[in-house]
């Protein structure tokens, strides 16, 4: 260890560094000359949207490039020494020792190949700081101190045998094993569930305060931030946009773009009473093979009104959009829509039936051919479902383009060439095409970041003002539902807890499930995550 | 029952079916093949009197699913039936049982087999390993250009090459692995070098390009970032995390290879005068020996299905979501 470790020194000056890229044959800046300076102890929040550099930035802190990228110019001090000018083999020797990591999915991190235990200590016994032995019994004080169950021998296990969450605490334990000066946490607990996130982001604050370790927390989630941060670094483009404490941040931020992304979170939308019911699913049963993953499940949908299913993964909200559009026949129980029943299975129902009911998915880039243009993407429907083709067909599928706030110039390219937000209004504007009544949004903002996201929802609302069109909004993210939806539908382990009218679901009194998911919601107050633990020990 | 266990035996099975169909094959494929061995052997002048009674004499009149019947019956108690050859129109029978004739070619073959791939495999696992360690640099070029071309020779020049070289030019090793029962085994191995060095120029390109693949393709996963974040090396980064998730294409190939060359090397016997399997069935198919071309297809197959099985295994018990389920 160096002299100077009191709380309150410098740990990491980064002085105007600069980070390129290789691609398309030539290098690109993705961080342009960014400062950072982080005292022992401290915790810094950096946020931004992706391709901010906020990835890049966080391994550079660690004097680490993805392959493919280099450092081009800038200093990194850490701790006294310049990681810009030292080779790998040097950097080594702090990598896993002095600075560690925590990567954003953790089940792709851990090596399939060997036991959670031999990888947690591996860096601490390989630096020689602590015995095999020592370094193991270490870990097991770390997995009880970030409270994973059965600590004694949960790292005898395999990668596989645990879940997510249980995975990510684990990487925090691997992270800490070696007692490093600072870590830096990327995206820790962006594929976790709300529920899960609580838990996993107590166990990283405690233990990152219990060892007065200094930290890097990178995020696109506000609220986490809040939660996390002493100070915090907003960043675009690769560059900084402003730096300021969690609180003066979140109550006066300064610059337009900081406000932008604060902002997000107001949409809001008139609420819709329920009309006659449109689309109703009756006592719904249905299974992967021998597993029952839907329990009765009945869902009514009104007329001209967006219906959240909201739920956790594995609840079975994409389940039952599969079973409304057939690709899943349900075991028991009907589908009406209309006012008529729906055949089972997709290959029984007419082409009628299936143009009304049309789907957008999460993954906009695996939903596209991506050797077809945009023009023959939005053309199919428009052709298979209305017959329309020739001058005609390129006419519409302008008017379609010019619906979802794009232009003629995209009928030519490839979903390749489009940007995340630009490939999922695509795939509304395919959806638009076959003019359905009904369109099932399966988690379409959840790949999108924040300000993206307002776009598309604020077209989706658009579009059901001009068309009247029925929502059955699928989605893990409460601010979305709020934001959007008429009616809620919350769902757990294959059942529905609670349905009825937005404000009726968010008001108390709650069932046990919606009051654990709606409190596990992080909100943008500094103090909420110390409140809520709290109040729940107190519980 | 261990689940790794049931899928083993579950794999036998499936092993033992599709030596059934092939069997099938085999024998169907032999049936369709023109001409008739007792035509063949009795000569245009022979009657059709005579004819007849040669074909009763060796079962050729009953109908062909009897005789397949009998064939696997008797293949199933280690018995292959008795070669065609050493009958001819004298009377006087002189022929072999099958299994006799094909015992000691086939271990000559297997010999064969096994010193090139203790020779092939370490070197093509090294060669594979290090040039994934230093992919792209001039080391990397070097072993698979060099790799590549041996590979791209034919079998009889690389052959004739090191006859050229290692027995002409520099007479270390004899050029002719004549080899019987009686030859002591370290004047085995010396007679046998040239076809096993031949035979491990022919696999080496293959074995030690799919697992330079494998790693590579392992190396952008996020586990790897991860091992390289935690302060490990180069050579710990392939040998320690990439290796162990890369055995089951590894695996894989060197099994297709090593069925290679106890199935595929009859060009190599012949240009060394190897006592091998795979010149006894290629004489047995001029002279139409039915029975011998019909044994040595089985051995083949049996081979290719026990090699598979092998590298299935392998696949399963190196991969910790099969070996320990949740």
């Amino acid at each position: 260890m160096s002299s100077n470790s009191d709380k309150g020194d410098i740990l990491l000056e980064i002085k105007d560094l600069e980070v390129e890229g290789f691609s398309d044959e030539k290098w690109h800046d993705i961080v342009k000359g960014v400062d950072l300076t982080l005292r022992r102890g401290e915790v810094m929040g950096l946020i931004g949207e992706s391709g901010a550099g906020k990835s890049t930035l966080g391994l550079a802190a660690m004097g680490f490039t993805q392959p493919g990228c280099r450092i081009r110019g800038g200093e990194i001090n850490f701790d006294g020494i310049d990681l810009a000018k030292l080779s790998d083999v040097i950097k080594r020797r702090y990598w896993g020792t002095r600075m560690t990591y925590v990567a954003q999915s953790a089940a792709a991190s851990f090596n399939p190949a060997h036991r959670l235990i031999a990888q947690t200590t591996a860096s601490t016994v390989r630096s020689g700081a602590k015995s095999k032995e020592d370094a193991y019994q270490d870990a097991r004080g770390l997995y009880a101190a970030l409270s994973l169950p059965d600590p004694q021998n949960i790292g005898e296990r395999y990668p596989h045998q645990v879940s997510g969450g249980q995975l990510q605490r684990v990487m925090t334990a691997m992270a800490m094993s070696p007692r490093p000066d600072l870590i830096i946490f990327d995206e820790p607990t962006t594929a976790l569930d709300v529920t899960t996130q609580v838990e996993v982001l107590s166990a990283m604050r405690e233990i990152v305060e219990t060892f007065n370790t200094a930290a890097i927390y990178i995020t696109h989630d506000l609220a986490v931030v809040a939660q996390m941060a002493d100070f915090i670094k907003v960043l675009r483009y690769g560059k900084q946009v402003e730096e300021a404490d969690t609180r003066s941040m979140l109550s006066t931020p300064k610059e337009a773009y900081t406000k932008s992304l604060w902002s997000v979170r107001s949409l809001e939308k008139e609420e819709q009473k329920g009309g006659q019911s449109f689309l109703s699913l009756k006592g719904i049963d249905a299974s992967y093979g021998t597993i029952k993953v839907l329990h009765n499940v009945s869902i009514e949908v009104a007329k001209g009104t967006t219906v959240a299913v909201v739920g956790e993964s594995g609840s079975g909200k994409s389940t039952t959009a599969r079973v409304i559009t057939g690709l899943l026949p349900q075991t028991a129980g009907s589908v009406e829509f209309d006012g008529k029943g729906l055949l089972k299975s997709l290959s029984e129902r007419k082409k009628e039936e299936k143009r009304r009911i049309q789907m957008i998915y999460q993954m906009a880039d695996t939903a596209m051919n991506p050797r077809q243009t945009v023009g023959e993407i939005i053309g199919r429907p428009l052709e298979f479902y209305l017959g329309i083709r020739g001058t005609q067909k390129s006419k519409r599928v302008l008017e379609l383009l010019e619906m979802i706030e794009l232009n003629g110039n995209f009928i030519q390219r490839l979903p390749g060439e489009l940007s995340g937000g630009q490939k999922q209004r695509i795939c509304i504007a395919r959806a638009l095409a076959a003019e359905p009544d009904l369109i099932i949004c399966d988690e379409v903002t959840s790949a999108l970041d924040q300000i993206v996201q307002e776009g598309i929802l604020k077209l989706l609302m658009r579009l059901q003002m001009e068309l009247g069109l029925t929502y059955l909004f699928i989605t893990h993210d409460i601010s979305t539902v709020k934001a959007i939806s008429d009616q809620v539908v919350v769902m757990n382990q294959g059942e529905v807890v609670e349905q009825g009218q937005k404000t009726d679901v968010f008001q108390p009194p709650h069932p046990e499930y919606t009051k654990l998911l709606l409190s596990s919601v992080p909100e943008m107050d500094p103090d909420w995550l110390t409140n809520l633990n709290s109040g729940r020990r107190e519980a | 029952m261990h689940p790794v266990t049931k899928t083993i035996l579950e794999r036998l099975g499936l092993g033992l079916a599709t030596l059934f169909v092939v069997s099938i094959i085999i024998f169907s494929a032999i049936e369709m093949l023109p001409g008739d061995f007792g035509q063949a052997i009795l000569g245009q002048a022979a009657t059709e009197e005579t004819v007849a009674a040669f074909r009763r004499e060796l079962g050729l009149d009953q109908p062909a699913y009897m005789r397949y019947l009998q064939w696997v019956g008797s293949a199933f108690q280690g018995d292959l039936g008795t070669s065609f050859s050493g009958r001819n129109s004298s009377g006087i029978d002189r022929s072999r049982a099958v299994v006799d004739l094909i015992a000691p070619r086939l271990w000559n073959t297997l010999f064969l087999a096994g010193l090139t791939a203790v020779i092939a495999v370490p070197i093509s696992l090294v060669l594979g390993i290090s040039s994934a360690l230093y992919r792209n640099s001039v080391y990397d070029r070097t072993v698979n250009t060099v790799t590549l071309t041996t590979i791209s020779f034919p079998e009889f020049f690389v052959a004739y090459i090191l006859i050229l070289l290692l027995a002409s030019l520099y007479p270390v090793f004899p050029s002719l692995a004549n080899v019987d029962g009686s030859t002591p085994l370290f004047e085995r191995v010396f007679r046998t070098a040239l076809p096993a060095l031949t035979l491990t120029l022919v696999i080496v390109a293959h074995m030690m390009r799919m697992t330079r693949a494998a790693i590579i393709n392992l190396l952008a996963s996020p586990y790897i970032q991860m091992a390289r974040l935690s302060g490990a090396s180069q050579i710990e980064v392939i040998v320690k995390h990439a290796l162990p998730n890369a055995w089951a294409p590894i695996a894989t190939v060197i099994a297709f290879n090593l069925a290679y060359l106890v199935v595929g090397v009859v060009v190599v016997e012949v240009v060394f005068v190897y006592p091998g399997v795979g010149q006894l069935m290629v004489d047995a198919v001029t002279s139409r020996d039915i029975p011998v071309v019909q044994g040595c297809a089985l051995i083949f197959a049996i081979t290719y299905i026990l090699l598979n099985l092998i590298a299935d295994i392998i696949g399963i018990i190196t991969n910790p979501r099969l070996l320990h389920p949740k």
